[in-house]
């Protein structure tokens, strides 16, 4: 009786200590994710410069473009919040909704990004014209791949919540996806203050 | 049971801190592409603007949608690792775009 009871305490300790544990070894993730993302700012602040003749930010940024973008991805910040929040409430149909939101408006941002990049190919202005291109391609690009990842993520976990509810162990991938994405937008924070504001302004 | 999980799973913040990040985070992006958009201020100055608006607003993501703070346990474990990332970045960004800058200057002069 009594080592049953403390092998229920050590389970449900034990179990605590791994959602925890678990959060916070992808939160360790984020931050080598943190030094990629770094790398890449580095290399667009030393290639920015080198146009060969071609267009410059100045030249093919659209800030009123650029602008909503970072609407969509803000909006989808704190409609995650409302999900993670119905998550840790035990509320299956609030995560569903705020999550399939969420979805929507990163898919908005995807959207609208793939449109620029496509744009820009059209008019000769792709990842090869020049060093600047190859840079901003690569870094925005890369930013954009991750919101992809981001979405194909919450699409799994939607499945997730609607068939399993919301155990502990799903509330916990909740709980990383948001760390990730909020992640993200910090990310396109530093994104659209040094490529773009930064490229129109010189 | 719901108490089960949410010891589980950190506390429950509710909705306010995301509010209050939001309408900061609003804030701190309209005036930045209205500076730049409009050019009020000089060159200089509106990209020193940008960048402490830049700075301030990922702090409000770290607090405000990001929990990071310096009270609960696991949120300090959090930002003594972000503080030691950002600590990395500034030496791996700040450092590659020195060398490469004075290596350019060295070259055209």
């Amino acid at each position: 009786m009594s080592t049953s009871v403390m092998n229920h305490d050590a389970h449900g300790h034990e179990h605590h200590d791994s959602g925890s544990t678990t959060l916070f070894g992808f939160w360790l993730y984020l931050m080598t994710d943190c030094l990629l993302f770094a790398s890449v700012f580095a290399t667009y602040a030393v290639l920015f410069m080198n146009t060969a003749g071609g267009p410059s930010g100045h030249d093919i940024f659209e800030l009123d473009y650029v602008l909503i973008e970072t609407f969509a991805l803000l909006f989808s910040s704190i409609t995650y919040g409302f999900a993670m929040i119905g998550a840790q409430r035990g509320n299956q149909r609030a995560t569903l909704l705020w999550l399939a939101v969420t979805f929507v408006l990163g898919a908005v941002f995807i959207g609208m990004e793939v449109n620029e990049f496509s744009h820009l190919i059209h008019e000769g202005f792709g990842p090869q014209r020049s060093a600047f291109l190859t840079a901003f391609f690569s870094l925005v690009g890369m930013h954009g791949l991750h919101v992809t990842a981001g979405l194909i993520w919450m699409a799994v976990l939607m499945l997730e919540v609607k068939k399993r509810g919301l155990k502990p162990r799903t509330v916990t991938r909740v709980g990383c996806l948001s760390l990730f994405w909020h992640f993200l937008d910090v990310v396109w924070i530093c994104v659209f203050t040094v490529v773009y504001l930064m490229g129109a302004v010189s | 049971m719901s108490q089960h999980e949410q010891a589980n799973h950190g506390h429950d913040h509710g909705v306010k801190p995301y509010v209050i990040g939001f309408i900061l985070a609003v804030i701190l992006t309209v005036i930045p592409f209205w500076l730049v958009m409009d050019g009020v201020l000089s060159k200089g100055a509106t990209l020193w603007t940008i960048v402490i608006m830049a700075v301030v607003q990922i702090a409000v993501h770290l607090k405000y949608f990001l929990h990071l703070s310096f009270t609960t346990e696991d949120g300090r474990l959090n930002s003594f690792t972000f503080l030691f990332s950002a600590l990395i970045i500034v030496l791996v960004v700040g450092l590659s775009v020195w060398i490469i800058y004075a290596s350019n200057a060295m070259m055209m002069g």
